[in-house]
């Protein structure tokens, strides 16, 4: 309750100051929206904010999940072999150090069209690899006395693995899926921008700024910013449940 | 045959071994012959770095020898076997999960045929005999170290190993709640039925907990000396500070002093 209350404390806080800030420069909303502005174009599109956050938000969490899988595969084949950890780091980080950006307009010459195909990629390779970093260094980081409990009952590799080695890296694994969540939201947008004949908030973003429509394009801005807390809070909740015994009391 | 009484519940039998570190090759044992037997309490001491626990490793079969063979009830040890329970100086407990399943986790790997309600009342029985009922339901890490590691002693027990490999499980912990758990250690065996092996830096829980203490030398390990305890079984804090065991002590002192001055190089 407590935490709900500040949350919203400073979420207007920061709201007001925006406001005063475009007041007193006495900014047209061409050069910087106020917040006041932003609920006339809310309420002007919002069919399309509905049918397009939707659009968005599906295809981030597509992405994620996809990102999720390969993310943890990898992880696990770089976290359980050190041949693969050594061969496979060079070629991450490589990957990783590429601007998305710049990948954007390869992949919607690729597959071309494929609007949904495009989007949920971008979102899937932009993140994946701090899912696939954490989930190698749990595993590779799991202490030797750990394994030998269980080995020296006779315990195979795959039991192991599923009752220590799985479990003692959830906690690494929930801390890179919050990363990964916001970078996923970027990675979808970034492709609903640059595609041509787009669809979701990407897209209602593009056509604010065709039309010189400032505040709808704060607007946009908002709405993601919306779903990004939506979808972080739901996988804070994910890691109350799966991972909860790693919190800690602070005072 | 011989029973395993007199023939040795584990012998390790002219067992040489050698690792290959990133420095060169380190031999750790050398020709070590040991035998304890069935239902005695055995320790073993020796130089920091001697590989006593290597030795502990052997036997649990999570490593073969180069040479020589290690067997276990009549059998060759090749293999990690649940008729072994082993507790650490660190007590690696699982903090996902509460005290009382950390325990039962071995009765989810070993086969057995104890359903669950059994199996937690084998648990719980074990916790009480070491002091930590109602504690059950508690994470890990609300523990004190020293209950911590009775955790982890009644987990290496909980599925009736015949063998009990204990390395260097009380090190961590301070002087008085390591005699606590000392005298913890003589309550399980009198209830119990297990073979002991423990590895410790200290004489005096050597002298209090053994039926019969093995002195290793300096790397590359070999037997150097047997002491056989003539207060053997259930012993009281008291017996550590009688004229017997001041004499042992200083036997063993004496010992490790040999050992130390015996150690081997690199090879």
């Amino acid at each position: 309750m407590r935490q709900i209350f500040s949350a919203t404390f400073a979420i207007l806080v920061f709201l007001v100051l925006w406001e005063v800030l475009v007041w007193v420069n006495d900014w047209p909303n061409y050069k910087m929206a106020s917040p006041s502005d932003l609920w006339p174009a809310f309420w002007r599109f919002k069919g399309l904010f509905l049918v397009y956050g939707w659009e968005t938000l599906w295809r981030t969490v597509v992405g994620l999940l996809l990102a999720i899988l390969v993310g943890s595969a990898i992880g696990m084949l770089m976290g359980l072999s050190r041949f693969a950890r050594e061969g496979l780091y060079p070629l991450l980080v490589g990957f990783n150090a590429i601007p998305k950006a710049t990948v954007v307009p390869i992949v919607a010459l690729i597959f071309v069209g494929q609007h949904d195909l495009n989007t949920v990629l971008i979102a899937f390779m932009i993140s994946f690899f701090p899912i696939a970093v954490s989930v190698s260094i749990g595993l590779s980081t799991l202490e030797p006395e750990y394994r030998d409990i269980l080995r020296s009952l006779g315990a195979s590799n795959i039991t192991i693995f599923w009752k220590i080695a799985l479990p003692k890296t959830m906690p690494e694994f929930f801390g890179a899926l919050k990363v990964a969540v916001t970078l996923a939201f970027i990675g979808t947008n970034l492709m609903e921008i640059v595609s041509p004949h787009g669809r979701g908030l990407g897209a209602l973003f593009d056509s604010g700024k065709t039309n010189s429509d400032y505040p709808l394009m704060f607007a946009v801005l908002i709405s993601l910013a919306v779903l990004g807390i939506g979808l972080y809070y739901v996988v804070i909740v994910l890691e109350h449940f799966i991972a909860g015994w790693a919190e800690r009391e602070i005072d | 045959m011989k029973s395993q009484e007199e023939h040795g519940l584990i012998r390790i039998n002219n067992v040489s071994h050698t690792f290959n570190t990133s420095s060169g090759k380190i031999r750790v044992l050398d020709k070590l012959t040991i035998t304890v037997p069935k239902n005695s309490f055995c320790a073993i001491v020796g130089p920091s770095g001697c590989g006593k626990s290597t030795v502990t490793r052997l036997v649990a079969g999570l490593l073969q020898a180069d040479e020589g063979s290690v067997w276990l009830q009549d059998q060759k040890v090749t293999s990690p076997r649940p008729v072994v329970g082993m507790a650490f100086q660190n007590p690696v407990l699982l903090e996902w999960r509460s005290i009382l399943k950390n325990v039962m986790l071995p009765l989810e790997i070993v086969p057995n045929d104890l359903n669950m309600s059994e199996r937690e009342a084998r648990a719980r029985n074990l916790l009480e005999l070491v002091g930590l009922s109602g504690f059950e339901e508690k994470r890990p890490s609300e523990l004190s170290g020293g209950m911590r590691q009775r955790a982890s002693l009644c987990r290496a027990l909980v599925h009736q190993p015949e063998v009990l490999i204990l390395d260097e499980p009380f090190a961590a912990l301070d002087a008085f709640t390591r005699e606590d758990l000392w005298q913890t250690m003589h309550r399980l065996r009198s209830e119990e039925p297990f073979t002991g092996l423990l590895i410790t830096h200290d004489l005096r829980e050597a002298i209090f907990l053994a039926d019969e203490i093995f002195v290793l030398s300096g790397r590359p390990a070999t037997l150097q000396h047997t002491e056989v305890l003539s207060k053997r079984g259930q012993k009281n804090l008291d017996d550590l500070y009688s004229p017997e065991a001041s004499q042992t002590l200083n036997t063993l002192r004496e010992q490790i002093k040999i050992a130390r001055q015996h150690e081997g190089p690199l090879t």
